[in-house]
């Protein structure tokens, strides 16, 4: 059965909307009222960040959110809580480190995603091989787990985690971790390309997309793109409004 | 079969290891999987590194028997000498072995993670032997206790970047290595100084310092015809003790790591996965790894190799922890009586021999001493002086 994700983003993309995806990091200050912001903005999806102390896949400013949300007290467990009491109207995903997961146990993390209200994952340090315990638990629980490919792959890899995905499949725009480039990496349109042409589940690019106008390029190959440390340097900046209004730009740029 | 056999298809030491990296980094660690399994049965390659380690690194490291501390103690005491490889400390075998095998993969950049400095310098060397770039990750706070390191890393051509992140030790310095390998995973090869991260790493790491376990099994053969009774190492991420261990576990030797008390991954923690395995960890009521805190940046890791793990696991091995204040004794000890200076790290397995001497009474104790001490004389000086 399709999930509520995959179905929301599907149904999005049959009617010709490109998708946007922003993250945001949980339990940073005020970070409530900047998942209503992205969502008024035209935000498809959210992905809440349940920060952990170890991001290997995150940059700098992913790094300093997290860990400004650490210093503030927050855990899984408040954010979930606080993530419970949203009702935006779009689908809520949670993007964390694997051992958040490990920890609370499989069937336990899926069912405090369950309780509330997140329907999909993602684990950036969960490649496909380490994958099984959890997909199972999530699957049986009704957690979509979104996979990430990325542009080291090897083609006979590609349907492996297309095969395994629910959601989406991320499409990690370039080599190196979450953050702001000049220009979007040319890896960002030919893996997205590679992944266009072997499923038609939506793919999203993420990772290294910085602006309305790189958003543009990218969703000229991929559904929508994802995008992270763009969003939070507003956040920080300038609180829930400013990443309002710079998803509402990112928004127009990828309607155009 | 041997109990420190090659780990499972999925770099399994029983239910620790694995390979927990984002997906960019599997088909790397897959390809350096294939070309150290390649690697280390080909004759040339064994031969290549046997030359280096013999001629270059000064293998292999003799056995000192301490007379004096022996006496006094009330037991046979063997050190290991891996303090008088080049470079100071056993971190050059797996160094050279991993720079040769990255040339040999035609990757000509290494990125390496440094707590004490030890593997740093230790990378820094090969790569200016071998004629490769590296870059060597520190936690800010170990560039401050450890500048004199800094400056040999320097010396020898390489960048040395102060990591600003997190707890800036070296659990952030591993992270910040692991996000340069993301994004410069096809020139680079990450030169992982412990016998953590995920697989091949630890089983790679264990087997190039098998060395120092083969060479001292022989030595004690050659000197007393027997194993000794306890087997004794320090252990951070676990590389120095791994790699003597391996000469004895299958046979009746007590097996000993010992931990820092402020970063007691085995005695304290619960599994966990961090930095690309999974082994014990210390971390919060919610999976946050917390910081290790020790008198010396190379112990300082909240985990432990997974080989480790699983050796604790199945009851052959034991891993107590000393506090600093017990290593701070022993590392005088040493020095006073045998005119040794050992490496804080090592300093923590000679405390809890002194500790447990009486129980120890008539046995022969072999310790590995990992490193020479002269990394941390500036920052004894201090301590004793206050």
């Amino acid at each position: 059965m399709t999930g509520i994700l995959e179905t929301a983003l599907r149904d999005k993309r049959a009617a010709g909307r490109k998708l946007l995806i922003p993250y945001i990091t949980g339990g940073l200050a005020g970070w409530q009222d900047a998942v209503r912001a992205v969502t008024a903005a035209g935000a498809d999806a959210i992905e809440i960040g349940l920060p952990f102390s170890d991001p290997v896949m995150d940059g700098p400013v992913i790094q300093q959110a997290s860990q400004m949300a650490l210093e503030g007290g927050a855990t899984p467990v408040s954010i979930l809580d606080e993530a419970r009491s949203l009702d935006v109207g779009i689908p809520l995903a949670v993007m964390t480190y694997y051992n958040t997961v490990h920890h609370a146990g499989h069937e336990r993390f899926a069912h405090q995603l369950i309780a509330a209200g997140v329907v999909a994952a993602l684990v950036p340090d969960l490649p496909l091989e380490e994958s099984g315990p959890w997909c199972a638990a999530a699957d049986e629980a009704g957690i979509e787990t979104v996979m990430f490919a990325a542009p080291t792959a090897p083609d006979e890899r590609l349907p492996r985690i297309v095969a395994r995905a629910r959601g989406f499949v991320y499409s990690v725009g370039l080599l190196g971790v979450t953050g702001e480039r000049g220009q979007l990496a040319s890896t960002a349109a030919s893996l997205a390309r590679r992944l266009k042409a072997i499923t038609d589940m939506p793919v999203l690019i993420g990772v290294g997309v910085s602006n309305a106008a790189q958003a543009r390029q990218a969703v000229q190959v991929a559904d929508g793109v994802v995008m992270g440390a763009s969003v939070i340097k507003r956040i920080l900046d300038g609180g829930a409004d400013a990443a309002g209004d710079y998803i509402a730009e990112v928004r127009a740029a990828i309607d155009e | 079969m041997s109990l420190m056999a090659e780990p499972s298809a999925t770099g399994r030491f029983g239910e620790f290891g694995g390979r927990f990296v984002p997906e960019t980094l599997v088909p790397a660690c897959e390809e350096l999987e294939a070309a150290f399994r390649e690697a280390w049965v080909d004759p040339t390659f064994r031969a290549e590194l046997d030359y280096l380690l013999r001629q270059y690194a000064g293998r292999p490291s003799i056995l000192t028997e301490c007379a004096n501390l022996g006496e006094q103690l009330g037991i046979r005491l063997l050190l290991k000498r891996e303090d008088l490889n080049h470079t100071g400390s056993h971190k050059i075998n797996n160094v050279l072995g991993q720079a040769l095998l990255a040339k040999r993969m035609g990757k000509h950049r290494l990125v390496a993670e440094t707590g004490a400095g030890q593997h740093g310098v230790a990378s820094a060397t090969a790569a200016a032997l071998l004629g490769m770039e590296c870059k060597v990750y520190m936690g800010a706070v170990d560039v401050g206790r450890q500048a004199l390191n800094v400056f040999r890393m320097k010396l020898l051509g390489s960048e040395v970047e102060s990591v600003q992140s997190g707890s800036r030790t070296l659990k952030d310095a591993v992270n910040e290595a692991m996000r340069d390998w993301v994004a410069s995973v096809e020139t680079t090869h990450y030169c992982l100084g412990s016998v953590m991260g995920p697989h091949p790493y630890p089983w790679m790491v264990r087997e190039f310092h098998r060395v120092v376990g083969d060479e001292a099994k022989q030595q004690c053969h050659d000197l007393f015809g027997d194993v000794p009774d306890v087997v004794v190492a320090c252990v951070g991420g676990g590389s120095n003790a791994i790699g003597i261990f391996s000469g004895f576990v299958d046979d009746r030797s007590r097996l000993v790591g010992v931990e820092p008390a402020g970063g007691a991954a085995v005695g304290r923690g619960q599994p966990g996965v961090v930095h690309g395995m999974r082994s014990y960890l210390m971390q919060d009521e919610y999976g946050q790894v917390l910081e290790a805190e020790s008198i010396s940046a190379g112990l300082d890791h909240p985990g432990v190799g997974p080989e480790h793990s699983y050796l604790a696991s199945i009851g052959r091995a034991e891993y107590p922890s000393v506090t600093d204040a017990e290593v701070i004794d022993a590392f005088q000890l040493l020095a006073r009586s045998e005119g040794i200076i050992p490496a804080l790290e090592c300093a923590h397995a000679l405390a809890w021999i002194t500790r447990e001497a009486a129980n120890l009474r008539g046995s022969t104790v072999l310790m590995n001493l990992s490193g020479r001490g002269d990394k941390d004389v500036a920052q004894m000086m201090d301590i004793l002086s206050r």
